[in-house]
C-alpha cells in the first residue's frame, strides 16, 4: 500500500515536471539564426528523459532547456553534430537517440514489426488459400443432423 | 489428435505473450540505464553548499568509497526520500556527498536544516552542468563511486529501505573490503 500511495506520488512528481514549467521563459537563443536552425535539427534528433515522448527541441522541461543549451555550446565551440550526439550517449545511451543505432540489442526494435507484418500476411495467406481449395459444401450452414464436431461442444 | 497439438502450439504462442506482457508491465520505463555503470565518474569541481569558499573536486574523494545523492529542495520525491536518507547517514559506512542540483543556495540550505543533514558535505551544482555529466534526469539519483573513481551503481529515483538493504550495502561491503 505505501509503496503504491509513494509510486502514485513520484509520477505526480514527474508530471509536474513536466508541465509544471510551460509558463517559463523562451529560451536564451542566440542571435545566430544558422546556429539555432542547427541547434534544432540536433534537438529534433534527442528525447528529452523527463518527457520521454518529447524530443528535448519540442520539450519545455527544465532539462531539455539545460540540454539544448549545451548543444548551443558545443556548436560554438566548434564541435560537429557527431561529437555533439556521442556526448549525449555517453551520459543518457542509446535510449537519448530517437533513431537508436542497430545492433544486437537493438535488432529487435528495428526487424520486430516488420516481422509482425510478414508473419500476419504470411498467415492471412495460407489461410485463405486453404479455404480457397474447400469444396462449396464447406461454406453450407451446418446441417442440424450432421453429427457433431467433439472438440465444439 | 492433430487438432490437440494445434490447441496446444496455440497456448504455447499465447503464454509466451503473456510472458512478454508481464514482464514488460513489470519494467519501469523512467528507468533508463546508465551507459556511466563501470565507467570513470566525471570530473568536477564545485563549491560547497555551507562553505560557497571551498570546492570540492572529484580528485578529493578518490580513494574512498562513497555515495553521491542528488538532491534539490525543489524535487517533491526527494522530501519523501529525505528521512530515509538522515536515518541510513548515522550508520553509514561510508560518506554520502550530496549533489544539490539547480537549487538556490539559501532554499538548499534552508531544507536541511528543515529535514536533517544526512551529508558529509552537499557541492552545490548551481547550472546543473555536473548533473548532465553524471547524466542525471530525474532528481533524486544516487551513485555509488569505488575507491578508483569509477561508478558502480545507480539509483534512480528514491532510495528504498529494500534497495538499501538487498542492493547497496552489499555492494559497499564488497568494495571495501
Amino acid at each position: 500500500m505505501r509503496t503504491a500511495v509513494s509510486r502514485i506520488v513520484i509520477s505526480l512528481a514527474w508530471a509536474l515536471a513536466c508541465v509544471g514549467v510551460l509558463a517559463a521563459e523562451a529560451l536564451p537563443a542566440s542571435n545566430d539564426p544558422i546556429l539555432e536552425a542547427r541547434v534544432m535539427k540536433i534537438s529534433n534528433e534527442l528525447r528529452c528523459l523527463v518527457c520521454q515522448n518529447e524530443t528535448i527541441a519540442a520539450s519545455h522541461a527544465d532539462l531539455a532547456v539545460d540540454l539544448r543549451r549545451q548543444v548551443r555550446e558545443m556548436l560554438q565551440s566548434g564541435q560537429n553534430e557527431q561529437q555533439v550526439i556521442d556526448y549525449m550517449t555517453a551520459r543518457y545511451g542509446d535510449f537519448v537517440l530517437y533513431r537508436p543505432p542497430f545492433k544486437a540489442l537493438t535488432a529487435l526494435l528495428w526487424i520486430g514489426p516488420g516481422a509482425m507484418v510478414i508473419l500476419g500476411l504470411g498467415t492471412l495467406f495460407v489461410v485463405l488459400r486453404r479455404r480457397s481449395r474447400l469444396g462449396d459444401a464447406a461454406f453450407e450452414p451446418d446441417d442440424k443432423d450432421a453429427p457433431q464436431d467433439p472438440h465444439l461442444s | 489428435m492433430m487438432k490437440h497439438v494445434r490447441y496446444l502450439v496455440h497456448f504455447g504462442i499465447l503464454l509466451v505473450l503473456l510472458y512478454f506482457l508481464r514482464a514488460g508491465l513489470s519494467l519501469n520505463p523512467k528507468e533508463v540505464p546508465s551507459p556511466l555503470i563501470g565507467k570513470p565518474a566525471p570530473a568536477f569541481s564545485l563549491p560547497r553548499l555551507d562553505q560557497p569558499e571551498q570546492r570540492v573536486s572529484l580528485d578529493d574523494l578518490r580513494g574512498q568509497v562513497w555515495m553521491l545523492n542528488v538532491w534539490a529542495s525543489w524535487c517533491v520525491a526527494c522530501r519523501q526520500e529525505h528521512p530515509l536518507l538522515v536515518q541510513y547517514a548515522k550508520q553509514a559506512k561510508v560518506p554520502i556527498y550530496g549533489l544539490n542540483y539547480k537549487d538556490e543556495r539559501a532554499a538548499g540550505m534552508k531544507w536541511l536544516a528543515d529535514f536533517g543533514n544526512p551529508y558529509t558535505a552537499s557541492i552545490a551544482d548551481r547550472d546543473g552542468r555536473v548533473g548532465i555529466d553524471f547524466g542525471v534526469y530525474g532528481v533524486p539519483e544516487t551513485f555509488v563511486i569505488d575507491r578508483e573513481g569509477v561508478i558502480r551503481y545507480k539509483q534512480i529515483g528514491p532510495l528504498t529501505p529494500e534497495v538499501l538493504r538487498d542492493t547497496i550495502e552489499p555492494m559497499l561491503k564488497q568494495l571495501n573490503s
